[in-house]
């Protein structure tokens, strides 16, 4: 590296600077603030930890995404951490393990080493949620409405919230008794949701009638909540599972259809963390922007591997990102410009003054040096006295 | 409902006037003669709907980003992009062709690497990988026939229409990789934020493939019942 290019930064390794970082900073208190007000602890997972922790049997689509360094001490394989969501759940788990709801809230950097997505940084500010210990359609709605709200607070306009169950996607393919060729080529082609090459696989792979009907309800039933209905008529025949998960997914959507005016879609073959979750899925768009700017769902079982299972649902979003498409007001405190406090008459007086209005939340900023500004608020001597002129 | 606005993204040349009698059957048409036009933005018959002419390699990438909602793009470019936020919901079957591996004509091939010259890297990797073979990979933009003949490969991966170009430079097609052809391609998030907008100009280019499709098994047929 030469002293030409020692300033670069490698590739998605972005710094936040003035004044777009007061915007992130007080974005974040003002959101962390609010998941206090909703009854959220706050957690400071650590950014580096063992290996074995982070991806835990469930959280394995991890893997690639997670930066790796050997711990010299105990020879031992760890990683920083790429998502807070298996951190909490061992702190649930083990670490703070509470007896019935528990609600934890985050906001921390976390470490991509291969970024998610064609618009995401290497290092996201990953702020979220998470409620344990509620299996019910109570804890899915309020972490729901708690993301929405999040989204609301960050000034985001027409967001549209997308939803899904991977217990439809898993109860189908246990019923059609796939082998690992054929989940793995469907999960590929579901992917990119071709239906001449769905129709192609449908064939290839399924044999019963019934099954195949079923397969393409799935994939072609995606659109508002009145797919929700087809859903459940087409698919009880054979996988009679899904009366219960669209009932379920249908109280929390009604309730949530009436304290947001959000537009919903259904789609039950977005496979996003197949492996991880285990139920309600969820994640929230803006028109113009490529990618979810939220996303969570279920993930019940992630708890065990710490010792302790346990209903689990929460989501997550990337504050720099929700500060980014939001329109969250930043507020800049009023400047006042003083003199540099030493070498001055009545220095402690002139000390007194700085800090009271600092206290007072102004903004003071010394002159170290040249002469002060004859405008705008500023600290001078008049009359003996140390004073604050407001303005000419 | 209000409309919201559109983007479709599409791919320059050939396959752009396969295209534009889809984008027709779905009732969008250009407000201008784009094939005269050296502009990269069209208006169409819709306030809300724009089209975007752009290069084939750049279209998954406009869409992918949400500047453009939909493209046509064609799946040798897609399988090379191996995007997670596209989905590809229909096969135009239009600009047909077949990405295939080719070598000197009954050349044998080395054990060991092989050294191999495409512009479709990742999906050759993927490829060898798969067959359990290792290979060097020769980054070329075009003439990819051109490095087995002066030993620069051993096998050339590409795209094959009707094969004269690899007669004519002494070569064979070895293996079929894929089957190629020109999809319809939608952003995920757009997906998801215009889907009411989005499913009805699927379902119509749906239908106009599916006539496409049967008139040209009709006329095979004839041509068949023809020839007897």
């Amino acid at each position: 590296m030469s002293t030409a290019d020692r300033w670069l930064l490698p590739d998605g390794i972005e710094e936040v600077l003035p004044p777009q970082a007061r915007g992130v900073e007080q974005l974040r208190r003002h959101l962390l603030d609010d998941f206090d007000r909703w009854g959220y602890d706050f957690v400071i997972p650590p950014a580096l930890e063992y290996l074995d922790s982070l991806l835990t049997g469930t959280a394995r689509d991890l893997d690639l995404q997670t930066f790796k360094v050997t711990d010299q001490l105990s020879g031992r394989l760890m990683g920083l951490s790429a998502d807070t969501t298996p951190q909490t759940a061992r702190i649930d788990a083990h670490s703070w393990a509470q007896e019935g709801v528990s609600r934890l809230c985050y906001c921390r950097t976390v470490f991509h080493a291969k970024a998610a997505s064609i618009l995401a940084g290497r290092t996201p500010t990953q702020i979220g949620a998470e409620l344990y210990g509620e299996s019910g359609a109570g804890a899915d709605i309020e972490i729901i409405s708690l993301m929405l709200n999040t989204l609301q607070q960050a000034g985001l306009q027409d967001l549209h919230l997308d939803l899904g169950h991977v217990g439809i996607f898993k109860a189908f393919a246990e019923k059609a008794q796939l082998s690992n060729v054929a989940e793995e080529k469907l999960f590929a082609l579901l992917k990119v949701k071709c239906s001449t090459d769905l129709d192609a696989w449908a064939e290839e792979y399924l044999s019963d009638a019934a099954l195949t009907q079923a397969f393409k309800a799935i994939v072609r039933l995606q659109g508002g909540m009145d797919v929700l209905d087809q859903v459940a008529e087409q698919l009880a025949p054979v996988v009679p599972e899904v009366t219960d998960i669209i009932k379920h997914l249908k109280q929390v959507c009604q309730v949530i259809a009436t304290r947001y005016k959000v537009p919903m879609y259904f789609d039950f073959t977005d496979l996003r963390g197949y492996n991880y979750h285990t139920g309600l899925v969820f994640a929230a768009y803006v028109p113009g922007y490529g990618d979810a700017i939220a996303q969570g769902g279920r993930y019940n079982e992630t708890g065990a591997v710490f010792g302790r299972a346990r209903p689990a649902t929460g989501f997550s979003a990337d504050l720099k990102v929700l500060a980014q498409l939001g329109r969250f007001a930043t507020t800049q405190a009023s400047i006042v410009k003083a003199p540099a406090p030493y070498g001055q008459s009545q220095e402690q007086e002139l000390l007194d003054l700085i800090a009271e209005l600092r206290a007072n939340g102004k903004r003071v900023e010394v002159q170290l040096s040249g002469e002060l500004p004859t405008s705008g608020a500023r600290v001078e001597l008049k009359g003996g006295q140390w004073k604050l002129i407001e303005s000419n | 409902m209000t409309q919201q606005p559109l983007t479709i993204a599409l791919s320059k040349g050939r396959i752009l006037d396969d295209t534009l009698p889809l984008l027709a059957e779905a009732n969008i048409h250009p407000a201008e003669d784009i094939s005269k036009s050296r502009k990269l933005i069209f208006d169409t018959n819709h306030d809300h709907i724009k089209l975007l002419v752009i290069r084939a390699a750049d279209v998954p990438t406009y869409v992918e980003y949400g500047a453009a909602d939909l493209g046509i793009s064609g799946k040798d470019v897609l399988m090379e992009f191996n995007s997670e936020n596209l989905y590809e919901p229909l096969d135009l079957k239009i600009a047909t062709c077949r990405l295939m591996t080719a070598a000197l004509k009954g050349a044998v091939l080395p054990e060991g690497r092989l050294k191999v010259a495409t512009k479709f890297v990742d999906v050759t990797k993927r490829y060898f990988a798969e067959q359990g073979r290792q290979i060097d990979i020769i980054k070329l933009y075009g003439g990819m026939e051109l490095a087995p003949i002066v030993g620069l490969a051993d096998l050339i991966v590409d795209i094959v229409d009707t094969g004269k170009t690899l007669v004519a430079n002494g070569l064979e097609p070895r293996d079929h990789m894929a089957y190629i052809s020109s999809r319809l391609v939608v952003g995920k998030a757009a997906m998801k934020v215009k889907h009411a907008q989005i499913q009805p100009i699927i379902d119509q280019m749906s239908a106009a493939v599916s006539r496409q499709e049967e008139k040209r098994q009709e006329e095979k047929r004839q041509q068949e019942e023809a020839g007897q």
